[in-house]
């Protein structure tokens, strides 16, 4: 290392200045929500935490309820839109026909369409099959909404893998089953996690389609937001303290994780 | 067909079952979808009362934001999906659905429930064809609020009944920024029920209107161009900054906060301005009637939240039950029990309007009372018109129409457009929509 | 193969529905009025005068956020690469904007920093003398714009940091003892080991910036004017508002249809690099 001291110092500064000026919102956010309402407005830093927000917010809304719907929602959604990717990008990926790369651009180009266009025909679909207001129902649209990203990231993982290692599977005699479960996913796990990762975030975050799917029973935690959002009154306080609530657990489960995505990204469609 | 056959045998054997079950009946749970008003949460903390009165009878609350929640049990409902028992809808939509029978009546009403004791110009906003197809939470009509310290402080005197006019001076006399007093607040966020709520009264009280009776809009008339130029001037110059994102709840809070010299917004804003805990100006507020232009007695503001059922319900009996238990007068009572006579819902029943508890707890509500009464959503305007509507245009095209026009309107307060080509670029983006939905019709 | 139609079919059921929605007169709080369309609800979407603003828009948000991302998301992704101490906590935090919903940001973006009045910005600004900016009236794409960068730097810098750290160290120091100096290893050595993770980037968030609605919806509602709607936006506020849900089919037809443009560009310039 021959860096001046000078420069390492620079380098500390900045790099903590970035860091902090990036994560300034959400500290503000949380900050705010120990304020009293009073003192949310006047936007100081000399206050007395309350824990009082909280209490309101949780008087309000089964907040159990809520997470427990957006975990099992967000990991419902991941999981099915991989069963449903790793073989398609594996036929992708090794069978590759001459229409392969128009089809997955295709596919991610569907991701383009503002959901607020199908809104009705899936709202009837839904009606139809008896789906509104259910966790599959959920699990199924978020899968649905996932799998362009899902496949194409898991496409770039299995190009990576020698096509010779998968031929040597398949003159042992391996089925197409199995030469994808023993050789093909334990060869590119970390980027299956890492997309698995990728998907369970947006599937927690997405805010469209689960309020307008759900009612009371299959509510996430972006439905519970917006009972919060912009009421009569000052708001900002306990909007906060929602708001910490609703992002505090894929924050924590993100900053665990996140070594795990940077592992699998490296892998594959990065390197 | 064959299964659904089966089914509707399977249910009249369940509806044999339990009439041979005699009297008890079998718990239902509902579904009330409704806004996060502050009313409306109070409602939901007392309606362990109603669980408590009825215990065959589960709530399970769905609340969300207005804009939220409009889309969604709308969707909801036309699509005759199901998923709701009691929805809290506008006076805006009730006749329209009621219209297309997605509404179910509110007729044999118990003697209790004194529907006669509902003010009347609510009550005939939610009337279609006869019969009522909601039942009032709150209503509210608009007002002005002003700062008493203030106006004392410049020498000035609220008149019993303002001009326009008038309230432009009072409002160049108080602002202050330099001290962060904006003579007036209004609001400027674009959307139907938000700067266009209080745009559609004023063009009301200039002599304006939306559609003439061949349904042509007649946004680019004097009218409109003499009440905008007004509103884009008077936020220019007395307005707080940020004009073109504030709401009702914004200006509420700047209100509340000492920000705003006046204010004319929806009633509902004087009990929560009264409020100490939530405002901080609680005893300097004045009220007076909301201002008079050049075109008197037309239709000024009304609105009203409203619980209604949707035909598609399954459990009607149930949540009728609930709606007229939220709608009540003793609902009002344990309300005032609980929270004080100042946090009652308002502007729904006359008993409340003649109870001293409430004259004395709260000093606006004469003003409310007699705002709703001179509201006048069915009366003319100066020009005659083929809708109704104070505050909005009853018709299902208005959502889109006002929200449309509201941005282009707000477009003129951020210095994007002129009044001239923002009333011209509204006259035909509505005309389009019209023509669109096709009219004119019959 | 089969795996591969069993997607596609599933993919396409909402799909075909959008499309034959777009050819009829529906309109939900309207039902009298049903029946066949034609090209109806798209002439009427095409020639209205906010959609080539709202198309425009579109692409300048685009744009501007994917030049910001990756802009500072690369300088980022070589800062924390260097060590220096608490690197590893200045990183999380400088990941966390990824996790929060878009929702969540906006509010707390509009009400909490923005805010002309109560924001923290303005009290900052006051507090230095100068009069606060009406963030939302006077730049109001912009704001937005700033809102939805904030959300995808930090995954731009994730996965451009990831690719950083991959860059061979050997390779960096033999450049090194060749007299590079830092700015030449950055365009000669760094960048060009990028340009693949950068491709990554800008398709993924390509695919997210093309429907940005909730940062919209929740600060400015695509005014003041039209200065910030953008299509998704458009389609909402001229189709879903009034419930017109041919419209809203045939805006959605139109969106896909722009999509796979962009796809098209997209696999010209980059995707030819991912290998696709």
């Amino acid at each position: 290392m021959q860096d001046s001291l000078l420069q390492r110092v620079t380098t500390a500064i900045t790099g903590w200045a970035v860091a902090l000026l990036l994560f300034f919102p959400i500290g503000w956010m949380v900050l705010t929500s120990f304020k009293t309402e009073g003192d949310a407005v006047k936007s100081s830093l000399a206050f007395t935490p309350t824990l009082a927000s909280y209490g309101e917010v949780l008087a309000r809304a089964d907040y159990l309820s809520f997470a427990l719907n957006s975990v099992v929602v967000s990991v419902g959604g991941t999981v099915l839109a991989l069963l449903f990717a790793i073989p398609a990008a594996y036929s992708m990926a090794f069978h590759p026909t001459a229409r392969t790369r128009g089809t997955l651009l295709w596919m991610l180009s569907t991701k383009m369409l503002p959901p607020v266009g199908v809104l009705v025909p899936i709202y009837l679909l839904f009606r139809t099959a008896g789906l509104l207001d259910s966790r599959i129902g959920l699990v199924l649209i978020y899968a649905l909404m996932n799998l362009p990203i899902v496949v194409w990231m898991l496409f770039t993982f299995y190009k990576e893998v020698p096509n010779d290692i998968l031929e040597a599977g398949r003159m042992d005699g391996a089925r197409v089953f199995s030469e994808v479960w023993h050789l093909l996913l334990p060869l590119t796990m970390p980027g299956v996690a890492s997309t698995g990762l990728l998907s369970l975030i947006l599937c927690w975050n997405e805010a469209f389609w689960s309020l307008n799917l759900t009612s009371a029973g299959a509510a996430p935690l972006t439905t519970f937001i917006a009972s919060f959002s912009s009421p009569e009154g000052l708001f900002f306080a306990k909007l906060s303290a929602a708001s910490t609530m609703a992002v505090a657990p894929i924050l924590v489960f993100g900053w665990f994780s996140q070594r795990q995505l940077v592992r699998g990204l490296t892998f594959g469609a990065v390197k | 067909m064959a299964r659904r056959n089966r089914t509707g045998v399977i249910w009249g054997l369940a509806a044999v079952l339990s009439v041979s079950a005699g009297a008890a009946q079998a718990d239902s749970t509902i579904t009330i979808a409704t806004v996060n008003n502050g009313d409306m949460v109070v409602m939901q903390k007392l309606s362990a009362q109603f669980e408590q009165q009825h215990p065959d009878i589960h709530l399970r609350w769905v609340v969300l934001e207005e804009n939220v929640l409009r889309q969604r049990v709308t969707t909801d409902i036309a699509t005759k999906a199901g998923q709701f028992d009691v929805m809290t809808i506008g006076n805006y939509e009730v006749p329209i659905w009621a219209k297309q029978g997605w509404l179910e009546p509110m007729d044999n009403l118990p003697a209790s429930y004194a529907v006669d004791d509902l003010l009347k110009p609510v009550r005939d906003a939610l009337t279609y064809n006869g019969k009522l197809y909601g039942l009032p939470f709150y209503a509210e009509s608009a007002m002005t609020y002003y700062r008493t310290d203030l106006f004392d402080k410049a020498g000035l005197k609220m008149p019993d009944a303002p001009t326009y006019e008038q309230i432009r001076g009072f409002a160049d006399k108080i602002t202050d920024k330099a001290h962060q007093v904006y003579g007036m607040c209004l609001r400027g966020k674009p959307g139907w029920g938000e700067n266009m709520a209080y745009v559609t009264s004023l063009v009301d009280a200039e002599g304006g209107q939306w559609f003439d009776m061949q349904w042509k809009p007649t946004i680019d008339t004097p009218a409109w161009k003499k009440a905008i130029t007004y509103y884009s001037d008077i936020l220019k110059t007395d307005g707080p900054p940020g004009a073109t994102s504030n709401g009702f709840n914004e200006n509420l809070a700047l209100f509340g906060s000492g920000h705003c010299g006046m204010w004319i917004d929806a009633t509902v804003a004087g009990g929560l301005l009264y409020d100490k805990k939530q405002s901080s100006v609680a005893d300097k507020v004045g009220f007076a009637p909301m201002p008079t232009g050049s075109y008197k007695g037309g239709p000024t503001w009304l609105w009203s939240w409203n619980l209604g059922i949707p035909a598609s319900s399954k459990q009607k009996d149930a949540a009728r039950a609930f709606v007229t238990w939220a709608t009540s007068k003793e609902y009002i009572r344990l309300v005032a029990k609980e929270n004080g006579w100042v946090s009652v819902p308002p502007g729904t029943r006359q008993s409340t309007y003649d109870s001293p508890d409430y004259k004395s707890a709260a000093p606006f509500a004469g003003f409310v009372l007699n705002a709703i009464n001179v509201a006048n959503p069915k009366g003319a305007t100066e020009q005659p018109r083929p809708y109704e509507g104070a505050q909005f245009a009853a018709i299902p095209e208005f959502q889109g129409i006002g929200t449309q026009v509201g941005q282009t309107i707000a477009g003129t307060l951020s210095g994007q457009s002129t009044v001239d080509q923002a009333l011209k670029t509204a006259q035909s983006a509505t005309e389009r929509t019209m023509r669109q939905a096709g009219y004119p019709k019959k | 193969m089969p795996s591969v139609i069993v997607l596609l079919a599933w993919m396409i059921v909402p799909l075909v529905m959008t499309v034959w929605f777009s050819f009829q007169y529906y309109n939900l709080v309207n039902p009298e009025a049903a029946g066949f369309a034609g090209l109806d609800n798209y002439e009427f979407l095409v020639t209205d005068p906010d959609f080539w603003a709202a198309l425009t828009n579109t692409v300048i948000l685009l744009g501007s956020v994917l030049v910001i991302t990756v802009g500072f998301g690369t300088l980022l992704a070589v800062l924390f690469d260097q060590p220096f101490p608490g690197r590893n906590i200045a990183r999380l935090l400088a990941i966390s904007p990824f996790f929060v919903m878009p929702t969540v940001s906006a509010l707390v973006w509009k009400n909490l920093l923005m805010h002309p009045i109560y924001g923290v910005l303005s009290v900052a600004m006051r507090a230095v003398g100068l009069e606060p900016v009406d963030w939302f009236a006077q730049y109001p794409l912009a704001s937005v714009i700033a809102i939805v960068s904030w959300e995808w730097l930090p995954f731009a810098l994730l996965i451009l940091l990831t690719a950083v750290q991959s860059l061979d160290h050997e390779q960096r120091e033999a450049a090194r003892m060749d007299g590079a100096g830092a700015i030449a290893q950055f365009f000669f050595l760094t960048l060009p080991h990028l340009s693949r993770a950068i491709g990554v980037v800008v398709m993924i968030e390509t695919i997210f910036l093309l429907t940005v609605f909730a940062e919209i919806f929740v600060t400015t509602s695509g005014g003041p004017g039209n200065a910030s709607t953008n299509l998704a936006f458009l389609i909402y506020a001229r189709a879903l508002l009034q419930y017109d849900i041919g419209g809203a089919s045939a805006g959605g037809v139109v969106a896909i249809v722009l999509a796979n443009i962009v796809a098209f560009f997209l696999v010209r310039s980059i995707a030819r690099r991912l290998e696709v």
